[in-house]
């Protein structure tokens, strides 16, 4: 079952099994203009998936039903609708167990429905992957796009990565199971977008050949034994641990989600040189910087282009993942700001949030502009804040 | 999966715990014909458990896992209640995740055993509480049989959930005083055997755990149906004895009382068509076997 055995062979679609760092960083890339659902299709045609559950909810169902193509066609092993999200994510720790390599899609309402799967998943050291094109989640009913469902997913023990462009996406599908299927890691990934924003529209996107395939996952290559009686099955333990109140019992539970929470933190080392980083910067020695994930990123650069020419120098820090969260990295980025702007598409700021807890001096950072409830957010937004910014702390700021 | 796969090197024999060694020397996988006589002459495949002295549930189970006809290549899937609190002690491989999820997680392992292995049977089995199967996870019950998803479902029916304390449950009998059914349970006790029927249940028997024969052939049957046909339901009596009342030792005379023809344990079976020619083909096959046996011998 060694996946390294099968490279250079085909699949039944004729599709080369490839080494990943090949694939990725020395295969020909072709320029194809989609949108991010058939972007998504285009990553899972080339991710060897071997079990897809899909299930209808705006603004994902449009991607979900083109892996259910891909199936037809037969690059997927398995596909099938569940029935609601709680059974879907269920469905897919089940093939997860089972040694499969698995991805789902969800959004919004989806994903609270879900919820209970999740800290199970990373429990369980799942490695399935789930995108998450995010839309609002309050009441009354909303479909637009909203990024409030990420922070609940914060602390379930899954990586998480914030997509800013379909191009992300698709490198980040591919790149998400190599580091989801370490053996030192061994985690779910919930690879996150702006819903509309980026599965909506559409944009010029550098795609790997279609006779490429990333090598299928090897279940074997496990922090826990993969449920197919294909190894010895032995007692797990003497007394479940659900029942017992004692040390030994807490000490399990704690010091396992611990170890979570640090396969988390190793992902990094697996991370970096895949996606170049945790965050990606521009111009930090700025006094102003912008620090943001997903699209907020974009309409950042765009204010940030306006802010120069009006010869104002502004910054940017892009965090590409949230879970493990580039702590080091964002002190760093952020040691000479004087004010850090952090745009968000939520009411609550929760990446400002996230910064602030983690640097000195965290009154530097100013909590928004936030938009919510699908709101677009303009540049101009931005540009305002900053204007706001700087008129509130006038003299103290080089324009330049 | 074969015994040779859980072969011990000699070198560490004897570091290695005794129910291991038991389960090498004298386990029963890939045993043909195995069954609930093999108890007391080999090793079983459930060690210890931790259910009450006199629990119904654990001679359910202890019948259940004895009459498995391929556990060598069976995966099982639990749910919460006081099935997971035994199933850790199981020699199959078997999941709990969540609770009441447990046809889902079936669905997606019998898919990807299917994707990964397609040329070999890998059986599935659900065991789980009635608070699993009908309360909580009832969705997802009949969403597998809509399906008509190739894997058993067994119900260890106790009517209340036994593991929290006593609370009532959908198949708990109408007017049964429990926690949470302060002035007695309003409602029927849940027709779920019926509605597997309808909902596309190859085979579905409703039973106690009083004879071990009987549930030996009625798993036997329900593991080979799903393997071929569709979905199968069992659900078996395995009263609480602490929450109605009872001593450790009165528990089988509880499953006798209530497989009476009258009562709502008695003995019901339906199958289909399809499943009862399936399994006359399968007999036929077995009697062939045997008899060109006996000949070259």
């Amino acid at each position: 079952m060694e996946s390294t055995s099968v490279i250079g062979t085909a699949n039944k679609k004729g599709q080369i099994f490839t080494e990943p760092r090949k694939l990725f960083f020395e295969a020909p890339r072709v320029p194809v203009f989609l949108t991010g659902s058939e972007v998504i299709k285009e990553a899972i045609r080339r991710a060897s998936v071997d079990v897809m559950v899909a299930y209808p909810i705006t603004p994902q169902s449009e991607a979900a039903a083109l892996c259910g193509e891909l199936f037809a066609e037969g690059y997927v092993g398995d596909y099938m609708r569940g029935e609601s999200e709680f059974a879907v994510m269920s469905q897919c720790a089940g093939a997860a167990f089972g040694g499969a390599r698995v991805f789902t899609t969800t959004a919004g309402p989806g994903t609270l429905r879900a919820f209970e799967n999740f800290p199970m998943w990373a429990g369980a050291r799942l490695p399935i992957q789930v995108i998450v094109t995010c839309r609002g989640i309050n009441s009354p009913l909303s479909i637009q796009p909203d990024t409030l469902e990420i922070s609940f997913l914060l602390d379930t023990g899954m990586m998480v990565w914030h997509a800013e462009t379909a191009q992300d996406f698709f490198d980040w599908i591919l790149m998400g199971y190599i580091v989801s299927e370490q053996p030192d890691v061994h985690l779910p990934l919930a690879v996150c977008c702006d819903g509309f924003f980026v599965t909506h529209t559409k944009d010029t996107i550098n795609l790997t050949p279609a006779d490429m395939t990333l090598p299928p996952y090897d279940p074997y290559r496990s922090p826990v034994p993969c449920m197919d009686m294909e190894c010895p099955p032995v007692r797990m333990m003497r007394d479940p641990f659900v029942m017992k109140s004692n040390y030994i019992s807490y000490a399990t539970h704690a010091s396992w989600q611990q170890e979570v929470r640090a396969a988390c933190e190793r992902s990094r080392k697996h991370t970096i040189p895949l996606l170049g980083g945790l965050i990606e910067t521009e111009n930090v020695d700025a006094e102003i910087l912008i620090v943001a994930s997903g699209t907020a990123v974009s309409q950042g650069r765009e204010a940030i282009r306006l802010l120069n020419a009006e010869g104002l120098k502004v910054g940017l820090v892009k965090v590409k993942s949230l879970r493990p969260f580039p702590t080091e990295e964002i002190r760093q980025a952020t040691k000479n700001a004087k004010w850090i702007i952090v745009p968000e598409f939520n009411v609550v700021g929760w990446l400002a949030r996230e910064v602030r807890a983690i640097i000195d001096r965290n009154d530097r950072v100013i909590v928004g502009p936030h938009v919510a409830g699908g709101m677009t957010m303009p540049p101009e937004v931005i540009v305002e804040k900053i204007h706001q910014v700087i008129k509130a702390g006038k003299g103290e700021l080089v324009h330049g | 999966m074969g015994k040779d796969k859980i072969r011990i090197n000699e070198e560490f024999y004897d570091i290695m715990p005794p129910e291991y060694r038991e389960l090498v020397e004298s386990g029963t996988y890939g045993k043909e014909g195995r069954g609930w006589k093999d108890m007391g002459s080999s090793k079983e495949l459930i060690e210890e458990h931790s259910l009450c002295a006199g629990c119904p549930e654990s001679m359910a189970f202890r019948y259940i896992l004895a009459s498995l006809p391929a556990p060598e290549d069976t995966v099982m899937v639990g749910s919460t209640g006081c099935t997971s609190l035994v199933f850790p002690h199981v020699a199959v491989h078997n999941i709990h995740s969540l609770f009441g999820n447990q046809n889902a997680i079936a669905t997606g392992l019998k898919r990807a055993l299917m994707v990964r292995f397609p040329n070999k049977v890998k059986d599935v089995v659900v065991l789980a509480g009635d608070g699993a199967t009908v309360d909580i996870g009832l969705d997802m019950t009949l969403q597998s049989w809509f399906r008509g998803e190739k894997f058993t479902t067994i119900c260890f029916d106790n009517e209340l959930y036994a593991n929290t304390g006593g609370q009532e449950s959908g198949l708990m009998q109408k007017g049964f005083v429990a926690k949470m059914a302060p002035v007695g349970k309003k409602f029927d006790k849940v027709r779920l055997p019926e509605i597997a029927r309808e909902s596309g249940c190859q085979y579905v028997v409703n039973m106690t755990a009083s004879q071990p024969g009987k549930v030996e052939k009625v798993i036997r049957n329900a593991v080979y149906i799903a393997r071929e046909l569709g979905p199968t339901y069992v659900q078996i009596y395995t009263p609480c004895i602490l929450e109605i009342g009872k001593q450790s030792m009165e528990g089988l005379q509880e499953m006798r009382d209530s497989e009476k023809p009258t009562e709502r344990f008695a003995y019901k079976e339906y199958i289909t068509d399809e499943a009862k020619a399936y399994l006359a083909d399968l007999d036929a096959k077995r009697k062939a076997k045997a008899t060109a046996q006996l000949a070259a011998k």
